[in-house]
């Protein structure tokens, strides 16, 4: 969907060519980017792989049209500690702007117990407790001009909001509610995978300066917020693979050049390119290179795709039936795609936690 | 809470030991404390005591701020689930796990994958080697020693870096040590950047053996879905020569480096020192050796690669897999979860062999999470304190990895069987040879066993195993290579999961240590325990009181930055706690407090009120 907001610059004013060096009407732009959520930093360390663009090239300002930008990540920062905290504390007071707020990790449900916290960063100057995550997004993201959930942890829930799991995790727009905008009018953007694939972020994030900057018409997102042009088809649509599809010649071993579809490959109903774009330079990725696709962008993973190494419902129906019966395939497809790409139904905020486990040491 | 920060961290602590008053008969106690931790990953908070006047640190507890609950929502799962699932542990070593759990996997199925399924495994462990020590090491560790950080903390040794000339200065050609310090500098300097590009070249390496980076999408118990081909092998070994080109920059740039703190700062050897307490629980299958049965572990443990070893106090104690697993305890103290010992079931008695097995065994271990308010006189971290039994002694020792590079090379230094050509452990030392590359001519290194278990070794270590980790790279390629042109190219063997059985992993995460346990009933897994490197060293006190090793590394530091309590940035501290290289979402955060003296007295006591 386009939202409404900027559009483009009419052709006169476009400011690439000789005057490319005049100044962004946006000097700079803060990304604060919290990797305090339930996940494992995996977004955080993907996006160093990145080369269109790097970070590097983000940073040093090697993107013509880009204004200044600072980056606040854990990972990479300079400053340590209360140096470094510094930076949520002035985001929080307005200072950093405009700010690109950057989460990742699936987000605790702090709600379903006494005391104690999941997931925090950064300490209470009054009760020397740590300041939960949660906590940090109430305050922040009402701050920002733009969030993003990077990773399926933070877009969907992930496997930290896994059936059974202790914390009641979910995802970010789980947590704010899909309807959230920023004071800019923006969703929530979902940059999905797990981890992210290098590129597909970083590009994302240039698409956002871009429209800070005033360059680009806002970000077209489908329904489940993802950036339409990377994640708009499938990864069988994209897979160098798909030729034996066709043919009806399958792999029965891991390890076959043929197409995985019987091995437990959902490539089929996935939403994902990265058989297309593979994993950092062209190298690497899924089915294209011997891997099952087990869904790792979708928002039913990974609850809907285990026990991942079997194969598919309805996969050898459809791999029958190749050929023949596009539009029939097509349409069953729709519908598995459509049952995917909802979430199961235990993620969620409020004070219960349903995800099947019962503690006994919490209120639960 | 810069400059505002009220209420102790440390309230409620009032049974501490008094600090003995220094010479002057007076101690001046200033709690000091980083949280977040930066340049890690995952979430570790460093809080401490500082005693200004005696230049060192009084005491130190390490904490981490995230609970996630992996070996509950395992429970009930399928069994070959469990790498896929257990990958996403950790975002930087994902592939470690992976690995892990497929070893487990193997032996609780009861099968043996095509030895070049192995090689291609090692080929991609090894690119991780590569790739992670290299950015942990140039741009996040790296960081620490750049000419930003050592102006700002101590101006006076990049005064003498100025002047001091680089000893290898023909090998990587940085005149002199301020200048490496300046081309350290994040995203400015040019060394920086030249190994941010080298850590996405060994990235590319690791896709074509893993898929992806950094959970792996071609791992699976019983094999890979790789396609052995020429065109992958060529395409690995091209860029493995750029990396060996670049090692034989990187070790004497490190040398110089880390040799010059020593000579500028003489006393460096104390910061981060603690006993010489090393685990490593080895790396790399040998392909032919490797049956992946438990009642054969011994064996084929001393045929890895990286030999596996416990290190006590510069000894050799042991080699054996079977030892090292079932000496494994898991202590609770100070960590926010209930004692299982005396209330879950046992799952495992006996191991495959007949011998007991414990309680605090992972096979048994029962995780419930209590969450609690953080106090540091009781419970204050998620992270459990895993322990080894030395059984001569009856002692729990709190092992720790030295971030992984300091214990494997000394562990195979001693054990002395690592000889491959390419390496050959001597028995006091590990010898490194790297052939000839585009403008450089082969290269012979020799990590020696040092003096110390420090930050600086821990560090250099480091650098060193990245030569080693390319220099077997070269040999698994050749072993692949000759198992293609045999013909051999079959990477999956079929298996059937049992309904009962256990299985243990056992490998090197990048960091060090890295087990895996699993007990599968009705064909589900029944329990499931990671221990990865990061709870080993950020634990907390134990239930007899025994630190962690960041806790106790960073006690008695001795304080050799030059701003006082106001502008004190803790470098020496962020470098005892780097060297470990932390990954906390396997296990902590630091945090610097506002550098206020908390009380001057005596003999200062903990939870004091301060403004």
């Amino acid at each position: 969907m386009f939202l409404k907001g900027r559009q483009p610059m009419d052709a006169l004013d476009v400011p690439f060519g000789r005057k490319t060096q005049r100044p962004s009407p946006v000097k700079e732009v803060h990304i604060l980017w919290i990797t305090a959520g339930l996940g494992c930093d995996g977004d955080s360390v993907s996006v160093t792989a990145a080369s269109q663009p790097s970070i590097e090239d983000v940073l040093l300002g090697a993107i013509p049209g880009l204004p200044k930008v600072h980056l606040h990540n854990p990972v990479l920062a300079y400053e340590v500690g209360d140096e470094f905290m510094k930076f949520y504390y002035d985001a929080e007071q307005g200072k950093l702007d405009p700010l690109v707020l950057v989460v990742e990790g699936s987000i605790p449900n702090e709600t379903i117990k006494s005391e104690g916290y999941w997931a925090a960063v950064g300490n209470d100057q009054n009760t020397g407790q740590p300041i939960t995550t949660c906590e940090w997004i109430d305050r922040l993201a009402p701050k920002a001009f733009a969030v993003v959930a990077v990773g399926t942890c933070a877009t969907y829930g992930g496997i930290h909001a896994m059936q059974g799991n202790p914390t009641g995790a979910m995802g970010l727009a789980d947590y704010l509610g899909w309807n959230f905008r920023t004071k800019t009018n923006l969703p929530i953007v979902n940059v999905p995978g797990c981890p992210v694939q290098p590129d597909n972020f970083m590009e994302t994030v240039l698409y956002l300066l871009y429209l800070a900057a005033g360059l680009a018409p806002v970000i077209p997102l489908d329904e489940q917020l993802r950036p339409t042009w990377l994640f708009g088809k499938t990864v069988h649509e994209g897979c160098d693979r798909a030729g034996y599809y066709e043919q009806g010649d399958f792999a029965h071993e891991y390890g076959s050049p043929k197409c995985l579809v019987k091995l437990g490959c959902w490539g089929p109903v996935v939403n994902c390119n990265v058989t297309k774009r593979g994993w950092m330079a062209g190298i690497g990725g899924c089915p294209n290179v011997g891997g099952i696709c087990i869904a790792c962008t979708m928002p039913g993973f990974p609850d809907k795709f285990m026990p991942f190494m079997d194969e598919p419902p309805g996969g050898s129906l459809s791999s029958l039936m190749s050929g023949a019966y596009g539009r029939v395939i097509r349409n069953l497809r729709r519908i598995t795609n459509h049952s995917v790409n909802q979430e199961p139904k235990w993620r969620h905020p409020g004070g219960r936690l349903t995800t099947g486990y019962h503690p006994t040491t919490y209120r639960g | 809470m810069t400059a505002t920060m009220t209420g102790s961290q440390f309230e409620g602590k009032a049974e501490v030991q008094p600090t003995p008053p220094n010479e002057t008969g007076k101690s001046k106690l200033v709690e000091m404390s980083w949280d977040p931790i930066t340049r890690i990953v995952g979430s570790l908070g460093i809080y401490t005591k500082i005693d200004f006047e005696a230049k060192k640190v009084a005491e130190c507890y390490s904490t981490s701020s995230i609970f996630r609950g992996y070996s509950i929502f395992m429970k009930g799962k399928d069994p070959r689930d469990a790498h896929f699932i257990t990958s996403r542990i950790c975002g930087i070593c994902g592939d470690n796990h992976a690995t892990c759990a497929c070893y487990a996997q193997n032996m609780a199925f009861g099968i043996k994958p095509p030895p070049i399924a192995d090689m291609i495994v090692n080929l991609g462990e090894a690119a991780e080697y590569m790739f992670d020590h290299n950015i942990f090491q140039d741009n996040l560790v790296g960081v620490d020693f750049c000419e930003q950080m050592v102006r700002e903390t101590n101006p006076s040794v990049l005064a003498k870096a100025e002047k001091t000339e680089c000893p290898h200065a023909k090998d990587h050609g940085f005149k002199t040590i301020a200048d490496i310090m300046r081309s350290l500098n994040p995203f400015t300097g040019e060394f920086y950047r030249e190994a941010l590009q080298m850590s996405r070249l060994t990235r590319e390496m690791f896709c074509l053996m893993e898929g992806r980076h950094v959970h792996p999408s071609t791992l699976y118990p019983g094999g890979v879905g790789t396609v052995p081909t020429i065109q992958l092998f060529t395409d690995y070994l091209t860029r493995l020569m750029k990396y060996v080109e670049f090692m034989k920059k990187v070790v004497p740039l490190h040398d110089d480096l880390f040799d010059f703190f020593y000579q500028a700062l003489p006393g460096y050897e104390k910061v981060g020192q603690r006993r010489i307490l090393l685990g490593c629980w080895g790396a790399f299958q040998d392909p032919f050796e490797c049956d992946y049965r438990y009642d054969h572990m011994t064996d084929w443990g001393r045929k890895m690669f990286v030999t596996p070893g416990v290190v006590v106090d510069g000894k050799l104690v042991t080699t054996d897999l079977v030892d090292i697993n079932l000496n494994i305890r898991i202590l609770l103290g100070s960590s926010y979860y209930e004692d299982w010992a005396d209330k879950a079931p046992m799952f495992v008695h006996q191991d495959p062999l007949g011998n007991p097995v414990d309680k605090r065994h992972p096979w048994n271990q029962t995780t419930t999470p209590r969450p609690q308010k953080r106090d540091f006189g009781g419970k204050y971290t998620w992270v459990m304190s895993p322990r080894w039994l030395d059984k001569r002694t009856g002692d729990h020792l709190a092992l720790d990895t030295g971030g992984g590079p300091i214990a494997r090379l000394w562990a195979t230094a001693l054990a002395g069987l690592v000889d491959i050509g390419y390496i050959k452990a001597t028995g006091q030392s590990v010898k490194i040879y790297l052939p000839k590359t585009v403008s450089k001519p082969e290269v012979e290194f020799e990590w020696k066993i040092p003096k110390w278990s420090n930050a600086i070794e821990r560090d250099r270590a480091r650098t060193y195993f990245q030569a080693y980790a390319a220099a077997c790279a070269l040999h698994f390629c050749e072993q692949a290579m000759q198992e293609l042109y045999k013909g051999n190219t079959k990477t999956f063997t079929e298996f059937k999961v049992p309904n009962e059985a256990i299985g243990c992993g056992f490998h090197e995460a990048v960091r060090g240590v890295l087990s895996h346990h699993v007990v599968i009933r009705g064909g589900k897994i029944a329990n499931y325990h990671p221990y990865p490197p990061t709870p080993w060293n950020a634990n907390p006190r134990d239930v007899y009181g025994t630190p962690g090793p960041y806790e106790d590394a960073v006690q008695n530091t001795p304080i050799f930055e030059e701003n006082g309590p106001a502008k004190f940035k803790g470098i020496d501290i962020m470098r005892t706690v780097r060297s470990f290289d932390p990954c906390l979402p396997c296990g902590v955060h630091m945090y610097t407090g506002n550098g206020k003296t908390l009380e001057v007295r005596h003999v200062p006591m903990f939870g004091a009120q301060h403004g």
